[in-house]
């Protein structure tokens, strides 16, 4: 048995499995419950095939999770400096707050007047969202980021088809975006097109050559994933309007501004928020978390159904919506998320909004600041709340991004996103958020520029990296040729 | 002194910093980069700060101002059930390396999280005797949605998709929210005494349909001939999609007996709370065949360069993030978290549990509908054989006693109004494993007044 517990491979919890052996004690069944089951279940309503699930005991599941937990990084483990997905500390007075057990086992169909605190709760995060954004038309219900674009590009189109303007089926995308914006705007059945940008922003030349009465939207992240504000984002979505088209803001990045700029005060008319980024809900090994949408009040009449409303200090769902694109899910919304990041920004308010803007702009610029001397900085030394740099220094001595990122592992630190926008050959994208110190900024700092030294010098002990993980890197590619995703059937 | 527990900073580190950077002030790096017009600093309708003392005590009173299933004895049902959940899940769940992790883009450090997804979608292929699952979607509406669009992309010729009126009314209107922007015509077949009329299915489904969904049990708590919808979709060469309780699949036939493609379903009842309908997961499985057309996250085993054994995502040429417009899916974010709740739940209860709560469930259905047939024959709305959950029809309207039930200490079911004016006399009754005779005894007792 290997003393270095986080290394030990585990067995699958199939291998594990003893039969006969039982993780928790159910009641004894009653007599009757053969005679009782003939009517109600008839036998050819039944399953045949075996369950195939694992027999284990509780400390047997115990062990097993936990060990797993212990081959898992997260943010309560080490410095996570992904970039756009913002992985701040998670208060965990969130979580309290979310499990009281009067939220737990509340019901969708309960009489309303018995959900009046957690629907008030959900009407006045909508209430805040708005005062943020500058957009009152608010629905909780998307489940996440992706979710959010594509509720909202449905939106977009329901408002063209009653304007007669169905005509317009095109969705711009600066080449900077999130993936999902151009495969929601697909999902709509828009056509995405890519516009270029110039010195990293978007080119506004390149923009009015593809404007035009095809256009729907633009799609623009804002700042944009290389940590720029887009100055002339005034002037883009006047051109847009002018052309008679809306303007999306993909909310990912909405940490860098929150409390200081309202994205409606620049032109945006409909955008998404993610409540596990810039409201500290934990992402939970990729989620749940929750997508928000806030629109115009012109286009709120199009949101998903219900809507939260409030008369005379009673909290209801709205129905009665004949422009609604909708219901996108079952229900009212990933509602534990809306519980805690009603708590964060209930505990922080205003005053603490706006010094987690501030100082994720700070520590991204300190950080920044730290690293130009050794890596190519393609795109200045200010920067809002995340920044690229660029390993095609490294990448002369045979050390790709990719193995910059493997060998942050052996230093304990989760690596920031790789290759990722995809206009910069090696990028490595890098948000420290508000919440980390100086003490760790530099540490991560001198890994990266040690990594730095020792490729010039060594360049194998990187590309060999990492060394200290369970595993050492992954043959991904044998991966996907020949896919093995469910644990064979003995 | 600053009293912002989340910013670590101090004053001074705060001006080390600057100092580093060239900038006077925080609000200097903002008026740089942004134009001044655009800068605000009103709070509007946003609170002042509150300390975590203040902040505990107003959530609560928030709280109190709720009820829920521990103080009220509940029939609630409807896609949202409260099930039995041993107290290992959360236990284990709340581990904050799972709930602090991000998705697992770095394989080498997420070799945990990764694991437990493979986990996952091995439990979900065998329960539902499916060949692939994927690592979790939203929801069960939402699932539905994706296998519609998958279905839709294997015949893009088609422009139907058939649903029975039996199927949860929000699956429904997701399906046609999903498709709104296309040139596809979503057709609902009606029900005859609770379940789908067949006659009715085939006739339709022979024509050009793209999908032909079934549902287990259907929202009425009633079993579906899917038999008669695997063989309308066969014949009609349209992907077959079923949809299928999870628990219930503890006792009833999964969908790869009966020949679906695809398989999708609501996760809630494995191990995850009713929460105001919030905590969901997607179940998404299908037959080898549609594997790289599937949405979403996939785990995929492998070596890594000793040959030890790993975990990675895969097939990621699927997604929007390398595949971009061309993906077969726009989703990033899941429910990972979630999954991991029903792998927990799923590995705690085993074969033997599962069966048990399936079984206690449709017992307890059974003692309740004789109970209820015993004290009028006209109350049970569909005699039709069910898992879970039943129809009673009222002397009157459903709302109004479910509001004279709850002075009584009950929530007693769903008013089907929903469905429309035609059924504001019936209520859905879920009786879950939870239930015991007595409390069942007390509710047919409380409701005997009100029986149609």
């Amino acid at each position: 048995m290997a003393s270095d517990f986080g290394k030990a491979d585990v067995p699958t919890l199939f291998e594990e499995s003893v039969e006969g052996r039982v993780g928790v004690s159910l009641f004894e069944e009653d007599e009757n419950t053969d005679s009782l089951l003939e009517n109600v279940v008839p036998q050819c309503f039944r399953r045949s095939l075996p369950l195939g699930l694992p027999e284990l005991s509780e400390l047997q599941v115990m062990r097993h999770f936990i060990r797993l937990s212990n081959r898992t990084l997260g943010v309560d483990t080490t410095f996570y400096p992904l970039g756009s997905c913002t992985m701040k500390y998670n208060p965990k007075v969130n979580e309290l707050t979310a499990a009281d057990e009067r939220f737990l086992y509340t019901h969708p169909f309960q009489p309303q007047r018995t959900l009046q605190g957690i629907l008030k709760i959900c009407f006045e995060l909508c209430q805040w969202l708005g005062e943020l954004t500058g957009l009152r038309g608010v629905s909780l219900q998307p489940a996440a980021g992706a979710h959010g674009e594509f509720t909202a590009l449905l939106i977009a189109k329901a408002y063209f088809r009653e304007r007669g303007e169905s005509q317009r089926t095109q969705v711009l995308v600066p080449d900077t975006a999130h993936g999902t914006n151009p495969a929601s705007a697909a999902r709509c059945g828009f056509v995405p097109v890519a516009i270029k940008s110039k010195n990293g922003k978007v080119d506004l030349d390149e923009l009015q050559r593809h404007i035009g009465e095809k256009t729907a939207c633009l799609m623009i992240t804002n700042p944009n994933t290389l940590g720029l504000f887009e100055d002339a984002i005034c002037e883009i979505s006047h051109r847009v309007h002018e052309a008679g088209g809306l303007v999306y803001l993909d909310g990912a990045n909405f940490n860098a501004m929150v409390g200081r700029v309202r994205p409606s005060d620049f032109g945006a008319d409909l955008m998404h928020i993610n409540l596990h980024k810039t409201f500290s809900v934990p992402h939970g090994s990729g989620g749940p978390g929750a997508g928000p949408i806030c629109v115009r009040e012109e286009l709120a009449k199009y949101l998903p159904v219900p809507i939260l409303s409030c008369r005379d200090g009673f909290y209801y769902l709205e129905y009665d919506r004949p422009h609604s694109v909708g219901r996108v899910r079952s229900f009212l919304g990933n509602i534990p998320n809306v519980v805690r990041a009603y708590t964060y920004i209930a505990q922080l308010g205003y005053e603490g909004l706006c010094e987690v803007s501030g100082f994720a702009v700070l520590h991204a610029n300190y950080l920044l600041h730290l690293l130009s001397s050794s890596f190519d900085v393609p795109y200045g030394a200010r920067c809002m709340h995340e920044f690229v740099i660029d390993g095609s220094r490294q990448k002369k001595f045979g050390v790709k991004a990719l193995d910059i990122a493997k060998k942050l592992l052996d230093y304990g630190y989760h690596p920031p996103t790789t290759y990722f926008p995809l206009i910069v050959p090696e990028a490595l994208m890098v948000e420290p958020t508000e919440t980390e110190n100086k003490e760790t900024l530099e540490s991560f700092a001198n890994a990266m520029i040690e990594i730095s030294n020792i490729a010039e010098t060594h360049p194998e002990e990187i590309t060999d990296a990492p060394r200290t993980t369970p595993v050492s890197r992954l043959d991904e590619l044998s991966a996907a040729r020949n896919p093995v995703v469910v644990w064979p059937n003995v | 002194m600053r009293n912002n527990p989340f910013i670590q900073t101090t004053e001074l580190q705060e001006q080390e910093m600057l100092a580093a950077i060239g900038a006077r002030s925080l609000d200097e790096l903002f008026s740089e980069q942004i134009p001044p017009s655009l800068l605000t600093s009103e709070a509007g309708s946003l609170p002042s700060p509150c300390g975590e003392l203040e902040l505990v005590r107003r959530l609560k009173d928030l709280a109190s101002q709720c009820k829920s299933a521990t103080d009220v004895v509940s029939f609630l049902g409807g896609g949202c059930y409260d099930h039995f959940i041993p107290a290992a899940v959360d236990h284990i769940a709340n581990r904050s390396e799972f709930l602090t992790a991000y998705t697992p883009y770095q394989p080498e450090a997420s070799q945990g999280a990764l694991q437990a997804f493979f986990e996952y979608q091995t439990l979900m292929a065998r329960l539902y005797a499916m060949d692939v699952s994927n690592a979790s979607l939203y929801d069960g509406a939402s699932a539905l949605g994706e296998a519609v669009f998958l279905a839709l992309s294997v015949h893009p010729d088609r422009k139907r998709v058939i649903l029975p009126f039996t199927l949860h009314p929000h699956y429904r209107e997701v399906v046609r929210s999903y498709v709104q922007h296309l040139d596809v015509e979503v057709v609902e077949i009606e029900h005859r005494g609770g379940v789908t009329d067949c006659e009715k299915l085939k006739e339709v489904a022979a024509n050009e349909a793209a999908a032909v969904v079934s549902v287990q049990p259907n929202f009425f708590g009633c079993l579906e001939d899917v038999d008669a919808f695997s063989d309308a979709a066969r014949r009609a060469n349209a992907v077959f999609i079923a949809v299928a309780d999870p628990l219930s699949l503890g006792l009833l036939k999964p969908p790869g007996e009966y020949g679906a493609d695809v398989a999708v379903g609501e996760g809630q009842p494995l191990g995850l709370r009713t929460y105001l309908g919030g905590e969901s997961l997607g179940i998404f499985t299908c037959r080898w065949d549609y594997l790289r057309r599937m949405p979403g996250r996939l785990v995929g085993l492998t070596r890594d360069r000793e040959g030890k054994r790993g975990y990675v995502l895969t097939l990621q040429t699927r997604e929007q993030h390398i595949r971009r417009e061309k993906a077969t899916s726009n989703i990033c974010t899941n429910h990972a978290h979630n999954a991991l709740r029903a792998t927990i739940f799923l590995s705690l209860v085993g074969p033997q549990g599962l069966r048990a709560i399936a079984r206690k469930c449709a017992r307890n259905l059974a003692l309740f509908k004789s109970w209820i047939a015993s004290e009028s024959a006209d109350a049970v709305a569909f005699r039709q054989p069910a898992f879970r959950e039943t129809v009673i029809r009222l002397n009157t309207n459903a709302n109004v006693v479910c509001e004279k039930l709850l002075e009584r200490g009950f929530f007693a079911g769903i008013p089907l109004e929903i469905l429309g004016p035609a059924y504001e006399d019936l209520l859905l009754v879920a009786v879950t494993e939870k239930r015991t005779d007595a409390e069942i005894k007390s509710f047919v007792k409380a409701l005997r007044e009100f029986l149609a």
